[in-house]
């Protein structure tokens, strides 16, 4: 067994030595491959505050990453065809700078899982699945009416946006960025879960009548970690539309805020690198089993439910032999 | 007189046509322990439930410190200085014995929303947390996970986390329930001594502890408080015997 900071240190180290290595034997698209893994582990870290330590089973989580999606797409779009944002009371000109975009994003993913949030939040279990999954809905068929930006079809966005220094266009400066984000909300997570928030979120979720014993609001914390969870998936969804300089409803889809739940269960479900390890493995299986059959989805199935069956705490808990997140 | 701490003023609750309370009225004065009794269905979980929050009565106030909390919810309730102990632990199992400290600390200090810190390298959260835990003698088991606890552990642990609150009145929901005889009688002299930091409404099945303990006994049946006096006069009470304590008491 491996204690989990080290599992946690090697994970890391092993996400960042792919690319490097690709990056010497001048294969650009495994950078690509790595990339996608950082996004879509960072779309999982925001569930994962959510669902792990709150408790908080979201099957909506698409909204937020595809609202982050929307506005890298809707910004970029308005920037390259130049024409300005009619924003109703003023207009704004579009931008190309990923700081912004990430902002925007951010800020409208808080927005929406507030409002989200709240009415969700008025239910439990199963009722709070469905309710998700209905705002997730929601949003995924006004994306494919929206024919100002591209309907059905999406927006394709030509060229990667730019961040001060870099050249986002080379593969490895853009899984840099990409990869600084995730660390960075990974130690978010971390401290979350050991703060005071932290403790109590936890305590909500196990025993909402002791918290609320103890004067806690379990509602209101469960309110903020989905708001904090719902801004993560956010700022992931404007890098994915930035990695594949296209946004189109699928992001939305409910299908994605499954997947997502997949990669936080296969890691390990309230561990800080858990949403990493699922990711690495679901992409690494998605490229190897999918070159080999285009069932490979059915391979994933018996993978999760070995792990769901066999082995709770996912793969960062089979291997550091922690039964629980904390523990 | 002194006035009470805690106080229900002619509470009733009705589910359908079951009367769980009755116009109950029962104070708790300071440095009392105040006990109430009954049997099984007799009213006493949904009093608590009203009491702490939980449950809105369809009629009646509650008064903590002289001030009407009837309104208020569970938290608040809390905040105000209502520790109250649950018939069945609750607590969170996954987490350590400290770390369920913790929790009450935090919830006292009406700060849960500082997220960078954590809490256990909080001095102040963490003193009064382990304050409380050396105080129902759970120290030396502070890095245990709950989940690993004993059954009367749990029990203490129950109590240690309404320490950390430092409220005005203790609530507890049969605190002894599933404990030994040498814990009921540990558990008895803490009791004891607890009633002058905060007086106690106390719920409790074991006779003797409720004998032992009580300044006053209050009797429920049917949800309508039947008697109210000191031990003795609940003893020798024909009234009470006929309702409740049966004749060989």
């Amino acid at each position: 067994m491996i204690p989990e900071r080290l599992l946690n240190a090697l994970i890391l180290a092993g996400l960042l030595a792919v690319p490097l290595w690709a990056l010497a034997a001048d294969e650009p698209f495994t950078i690509t491959l790595a990339t996608r893994v950082v996004i879509l582990a960072l779309a999982a870290v925001g569930l994962n505050i959510a669902l792990g330590i709150g408790g908080l089973v979201s099957l909506g989580h698409a909204a937020f990453f595809g609202i982050g999606g929307y506005a890298m797409g809707i910004l970029a779009h308005h920037a390259q065809t130049y024409t300005a944002l009619d924003l109703g009371l003023f207009t704004v000109s579009g931008t190309k700078s990923m700081p912004v975009i990430w902002l925007v994003a951010t800020l409208a993913s808080m927005l929406a899982a507030l409002l989200i949030g709240l009415l969700s939040l008025r239910t439990s279990g199963v009722y709070f699945i469905m309710i998700t999954l209905a705002f997730g809905q929601m949003f995924y068929y006004f994306a494919i009416g929206w024919a100002e930006y591209g309907g059905e079809d999406g927006l394709s966005i030509y060229l990667r946006n730019s961040f001060p220094g870099l050249n986002t266009l080379v593969p490895i400066h853009f899984f840099g960025l990409c990869f600084a984000v995730l660390c960075l909300a990974l130690f978010l997570h971390a401290r979350l879960a050991a703060s005071p928030f932290g403790l109590a979120l936890n305590a909500a979720r196990q025993v909402p009548g002791r918290a609320e014993a103890v004067g806690l609001d379990p509602k209101r914390l469960k309110l903020l970690a989905f708001v904090v969870s719902g801004a993560i998936t956010g700022l992931a969804g404007a890098l994915f539309a930035d990695l594949n300089r296209f946004v189109s409803p699928t992001m939305f889809s409910w299908h994605f805020s499954g997947e997502i739940m997949v990669l936080v269960i296969l890691g390990g479900t309230a561990r800080v690198m858990g949403p990493v390890a699922g990711a690495a493995l679901y992409v690494a299986l998605e490229h190897w089993l999918g070159g080999l059959t285009d069932y490979w989805i059915i391979f994933l199935g018996a993978i999760l439910l070995l792990i769901v069956l066999f082995a709770r705490g996912g793969i960062v808990g089979m291997l550091s032999g922690r039964r629980q997140a904390g523990d | 007189m002194t006035d009470p701490i805690l106080a229900t003023h002619g509470l009733a609750k009705s589910f359908g046509a079951l009367t769980a309370t009755d116009d109950v009225s029962v104070e708790l004065r300071p440095g009392e322990i105040h006990a109430i009794i009954g049997p099984n269905g007799a009213g006493k979980s949904t009093l608590i439930a009203q009491i702490s929050g939980a449950l809105r009565p369809d009629a009646g106030r509650v008064t903590l410190a002289g001030r009407d909390v009837t309104a208020l919810a569970t938290p608040a309730r809390a905040r105000a200085g209502l520790g109250r102990t649950f018939q069945i632990s609750a607590l969170a199992m996954e987490d350590t014995v400290l770390e369920n400290a913790v929790l009450g600390a935090v919830g006292a200090s009406g700060r849960p929303w500082r997220f960078w810190r954590p809490a256990l390298r909080d001095a102040d959260l963490r003193a009064r947390a382990e304050d409380a835990l050396a105080r129902v003698g759970l120290a030396e088991h502070a890095a245990a996970r709950c989940a690993d606890l004993s059954h009367g552990q749990r029990r203490q642990l129950e109590v240690a986390v309404a320490l950390t609150l430092r409220p005005r009145a203790f609530v507890m929901d049969e605190p002894m329930a599933g404990l030994g005889a040498e814990g009921s009688r540990q558990l008895t002299a803490f009791l004891d001594e607890l009633r002058h930091e905060a007086p106690i409404l106390l719920v409790e099945h074991d006779m003797d502890a409720v004998f032992a303990l009580a300044d006053r006994i209050s009797v429920l049946v049917y949800g309508k408080i039947i008697a109210t006096g000191t031990a003795d006069e609940i003893r020798t009470s024909r009234e009470v015997r006929e309702a409740y304590l049966g004749d060989e008491s």
